[in-house]
């Protein structure tokens, strides 16, 4: 670590990194709960990735009503600068520092200059990134024409540059099926979805956009090859077996354009770097139910934390962190009188927090590995049950359990089974 | 004819599998749905599917080159293609804050969701 | 009455020579590249290693056993002068079985023929002291500690810099379709664009340099291509402090393992010999990329899961009839030099071979070189943000705010550094803006996202700085483009 920067410094009780859904929402209930909070965004607009996510389907729980990506923003942008919360956008964070558990040190760079932040704690909501094509594997030529779904969807919808007008498509999951309608409506040619496992990605309603458009999924399918020169011309597709082993049967599919859409990381390379715990199933870190990392005073929120597929649910989780850093600030830390531990039984892929306070009543984040009908959601050590008509790994399961449920319980194992 | 639609409801996240019985265009049957509410979307998706269209309209002078609108009901999903053609001919210029329509088309209003 | 003298690629060789004979008086120097920036070709893609020469034989190979030292010594000076990223961090030649020892000995007493200093042969203890994560079974190594690593295109950019700085002319996406010879002397090349005049030509057309010389009439050598393919993971992952290479087998020098200037592992290549028509094939394969895979585990055990990889690209060598460098000025052609063959170790010796033409220029040519009283041997690097200490990327911001934004999130390069680059690219005659141009230059989108973030707003400031519409931006040169049209064009039916 170098020495301490000579920049200019400021002092709040909590920094909040990142102005999208999951940090707009902290720092508007941290100024709530009275906070002193700052939020800084590195974009050059408040929301995060949704000003691009034009589409509905947004806000259903938290406003009570169906938004597009840009009015959920915009909604909390509005509140936020109603409130006061200082903000700053074109500020990239350079660097954390943990000194103590209450002195936070967090230097970030901004077209005014470099400052360092003073603050007790620090909510981290920033985000996630996309895998890419060399991450699956894809061999063949390095051209133009291969873009994430999300890079496809900031040219189009922010820029307003349409990519191509052969699409193929990598990835079954809800923005691979968003784009795919995005590109079909301005009059591209959607050539193919692949999806590399048996069951489609993403929620019914996206599916849905195969059959409004008449685009063909692949199901077991999987690209390996790119070939063009200059632009993509052509991709290779090989079927796979129940053992996502690559069996012999391959085709062709003519197009200029291929799309990646193959799932989300959580962006925590600088929480890595001050020691907090990652969980391999999230990706993200291990936390309580406040949201608290294993690094004192720093929280985690939003597709950070796991990867959401409702912005609703990126949003309450901002609430919570907030929530968190205030009791932090209050009482010098998270308290339990006995912490419990939360464990993945049968058909579990991943849960959050990993860690309950017995202390409140918390939402359970938790995704099952394989879709399954007629199953009950059990926590045998409480004799919770819940029948399910029906699960599926693209469908988050919010499972909310009660102060007294957890408390004292030593460990919950959850699992997803047959009755 | 007879034909029969298979679909997965959205209405709720139970997603059932619902089946729409049609003859000349009269819904003879549903089944598979759990709800009544089930029940009313699988018949109109099978007689007049409905969807929100959004898209992007490029304007000038914007913070950003383009502005997202939306339409402000649900439109006939055959109307689709030709709404936007409508729609692709548009030039905008700054300021549009969200909320303002921009346009019409066979009454829908496009209402602005990203101003610029 | 000056010589014009032509250079034909302005790759590693090409931008060299550019640079030294830039500095005499009585030359006027154009480069000319088919490609809309420099350093495409072959020196884009290769293992970027700064050779110790030990490795050239030179009964078999003099040229390449006498300019790889050279080289090595060169690039010494020439990195500070030109400030390029490097670092000199040594090579170990890692012995696996009792009998690699021999080679080992047979390669030390190569390197001192060819005046490799340093060079020793180094017990397991001591391996494992200079390298802790090679593989346990490794018995010893020999030790080259004058071996080093720069990042190619980089060096060649500076070059090309340095040169144009000193009066050299580029002529970019300029192909070469003819060399006019009349009564056996160089009269010009015919080009795409025309016309250039010229008394000399220097061939360092790379893969295409036997090409370039039949136009002359000169077909004693033919080039054919051998791709080498490589992988490149994320900066969280372990590499080694050291170049790796196996003990070379008498078919291959083996996979090398090394942590790139960037502080990325990288492990390549592996080699394939291509038909000479295959001189655009830079597809990686499948099973290239496994073998090298398989390589890189017997010396680094310790490769991470492919969910780390960033990328994996693939380069191709050329390779010339004989196997040894050609350079010389051809007799049947009074003004014609090959600079030809200049496979590995291409990239070390490049500055050897450019005081190497000059000296042909003089002595073979009979043109006595004068030197310019003022000719300037510094170059300054781009500015790179993330390399800046706080209170001097302060200082840099409050000049100008742009430097304070950033445009590259992985790698935290600033809107002020793209900025830069594109300066830099107009002040060297590039044409058509890519994101390839800015990257080599800045190392945006060559982070854990590969660009996923940063690619649109690097689009969106080429087509402001460029003056042309977003979507004609290109990823790489003309047939790239980052679009098609506007959002509408498929709807409006104008179809870019």
């Amino acid at each position: 670590m170098m020495g301490f920067p000579n920049v200019p410094t400021l002092s709040y009780d909590v920094v909040v990194i990142g102005g999208g859904p999951a940090g707009m929402a902290a720092a508007i209930k941290a100024k709530e709960l009275g906070l002193k909070v700052l939020l800084l965004d590195e974009n050059d607009y408040l929301g995060g990735i949704l000003p691009q996510c034009i589409h509905p389907g947004f806000g259903i729980h938290y406003f009570g009503e169906e938004l597009t990506g840009p009015e959920f923003a915009s909604r909390l942008a509005k509140k936020l600068v109603e409130l006061g919360v200082e903000y700053r956008t074109s500020a990239r964070i350079l660097e954390i520092r943990n000194y103590s558990d209450l002195e936070k040190f967090v230097l970030f760079t901004s077209p005014s200059g470099l400052y360092g932040v003073w603050a007790r704690a620090v909510i981290y909501a920033a985000g996630a990134r996309e895998r890419h094509a060399f991450e699956i594997g894809i061999v063949g030529d390095r051209v133009s024409g291969i873009y994430t779904a999300g890079e496809a969807q900031t040219l189009m919808d922010i820029y307003g540059v349409l990519p191509g007008k052969e699409i193929v498509i990598v990835g079954s999951g809800d923005v691979g099926l968003i784009m795919a309608r995005r590109f079909a409506l301005e009059g591209a040619k959607v050539k193919a979805v692949i999806e590399l496992m048996h069951y489609p990605g993403g929620l019914a309603r996206n599916v849905m956009i195969l059959r409004d458009f008449g685009i063909p999924l692949y199901l077991g399918h999987k690209v390996v090859e790119v070939r063009g020169k200059g632009r993509v011309k052509k991709v290779k597709v090989v079927r796979i077996d129940e053992n996502l082993r690559e069996t012999g049967e391959e085709f062709w599919i003519e197009a200029d354009t291929l799309v990646i859409s193959v799932g989300l990381v959580p962006a925590v390379k600088k929480l890595k770097k001050i020691g907090v715990e990652i969980d391999p199933a999230t990706g993200g870190p291990v936390v309580n139910d406040r949201l608290e990392t294993s690094v004192p005073g720093v929280f985690v929120a939003g597709n950070s934390l796991l990867i959401n597929d409702l912005v609703d649910y990126v949003a309450e989780q901002g609430e919570m962190a907030a929530e968190g850093a205030k009791e932090f600030i209050e009482n010098g830390g998270i308290e339990s009188r006995r912490w419990t531990r939360v464990e993945k039984g049968e058909n579990i892929r991943l849960v959050v927090p990993h860690y309950l306070s017995g202390e409140r009543d918390v939402y359970l984040y938790l995704r099952v590995s394989k879709p399954m009908e007629d199953v009950e959601l059990r926590i045998p050590e409480i004799g919770k049950r819940l029948k399910l008509p029906v699960v599926k790994p693209a469908e988050m399961i919010r499972l909310k359990l009660k102060e007294e449920e957890i408390r004292g319980a030593g460990k919950l194992t959850v699992e997803v089974v047959r009755p | 004819m007879r034909k029969t639609y298979r679909f997965t409801c959205i209405v709720c996240p139970l997603g059932c599998s619902i089946e729409v019985e049609v003859e000349d265009g009269k819904v003879l049957e549903v089944r598979g749905h759990t709800c009544p509410r089930g029940k009313e979307w699988a018949i109109q998706e099978v007689t007049s599917p409905k969807r929100v269209v959004m898209t992007v309209l490029p304007v000038e002078n914007g913070a950003l080159p383009t502005v997202s609108v939306k339409t402000a009901e649900p439109v006939p999903k055959e109307k689709i293609p030709e709404l936007m053609r409508f729609l692709a001919s548009l030039k905008l210029k700054a300021p549009i804050k969200i909320g303002d329509v921009v346009t019409e088309w066979k009454g829908v209003k496009i209402v602005v969701t990203r101003g610029a | 009455m000056k010589t014009r003298v032509v250079i034909i690629g302005a790759g590693i060789s090409g931008a060299s020579t550019a640079r030294v004979l830039s500095r005499y008086e009585n030359l006027e120097v154009h480069l000319i590249e088919k490609a809309p920036d420099v350093g495409w070709g072959v020196s884009k893609a290769n293992t970027a290693l700064i050779h110790g020469g030990y490795d050239d034989d030179p009964e078999k190979y003099p040229t390449r056993a006498r300019l790889c030292i050279k080289g090595n010594r060169l690039w010494h000076r020439w990195v500070k002068e030109l400030q390029i990223a490097h670092i000199w961090n040594g090579a170990l030649i890692v012995a696996l079985r009792d009998e690699d020892f021999d080679e080992l000995e047979r390669l030390l007493e190569r390197g001192r023929r060819n005046g490799v200093p340093e060079m020793r042969i180094v017990s397991r203890d001591e391996l494992f002291h200079l390298e802790p994560g090679l593989t346990r079974e490794a018995i010893g190594a020999l030790w080259v500690p004058i071996v080093g690593q720069i990042a190619p295109i980089p060096a060649v950019i500076a070059l090309v810099e340095n040169a144009v700085a000193n009066g050299v002319k580029t002529h970019l996406e300029t192909k070469v379709r003819g060399i006019k010879v009349e009564n056996g002397e160089i009269k010009g090349v015919e080009t795409n664009k025309g016309f250039i005049e010229a008394d000399v030509v220097i061939n360092a057309a790379g893969l295409y340099a036997d090409e370039i010389a039949r136009m002359a009439g000169i077909d004693y050598f033919e080039i054919h291509p051998r791709k080498g393919e490589y992988w490149i993971f994320d900066d969280d992952v372990p590499g080694p402090r050291r170049v790796l290479f196996p003990t070379p087998t008498p078919i291959s020098k083996g996979i090398v393992v090394t942590t790139e200037v960037s502080g990325h592992l990288m492990i390549g290549p592996n080699a394939q010999d291509l038909p000479p028509e295959e001189k655009e094939n830079l597809a990686t394969t499948k099973e290239g990329l496994e073998g090298v895979w398989g390589g890189a585990k017997k010396l680094w055990p310790n490769l991470p899961p492919r969910n780390k990889v960033i990328r994996t690209f693939a380069g191709l060598r050329p390779e010339p009839t004989g196997g040894d460098f050609i350079i010389k000025a051809e007799e049947e052609v009074w003004g014609f030099i090959n600079v030809a063959g200049i496979r590995s170790p291409g990239l070390t010796s490049a500055p050897a071979i450019a005081y190497e033409v000059a000296e042909i220029i003089q002595r073979d040519l009979g043109i006595k070189l004068v030197e310019k009283e003022k000719w300037n041997p510094y170059r300054k690097e781009i500015t790179h943000f993330f390399m800046l200490p706080p209170e001097k990327a302060n200082g840099l911001i409050k000049k100008n705010p742009s430097y304070g934004r950033i445009v590259c999130r992985c790698n935290g390069v600033s809107e002020g550094d793209i900025l830069e680059a594109i300066e830099r690219m107009k002040f060297i005659g590039v044409k058509t803006p890519s994101v390839d141009s800015v990257k080599f230059r800045t190392k945006a989108t060559t982070g854990t996202c590969q660009g996923s973030f940063c690619r649109p707003r690097i689009v969106h400031l080429l087509a402001r700085e460029y003056g042309i519409e977003p979507w004609k931006v290109t990823l790489k040169g003309e047939g790239s483009e980052i679009g098609i049209g506007d959002v509408k064009a498929l709807l409006r039916g104008d179809e870019a």
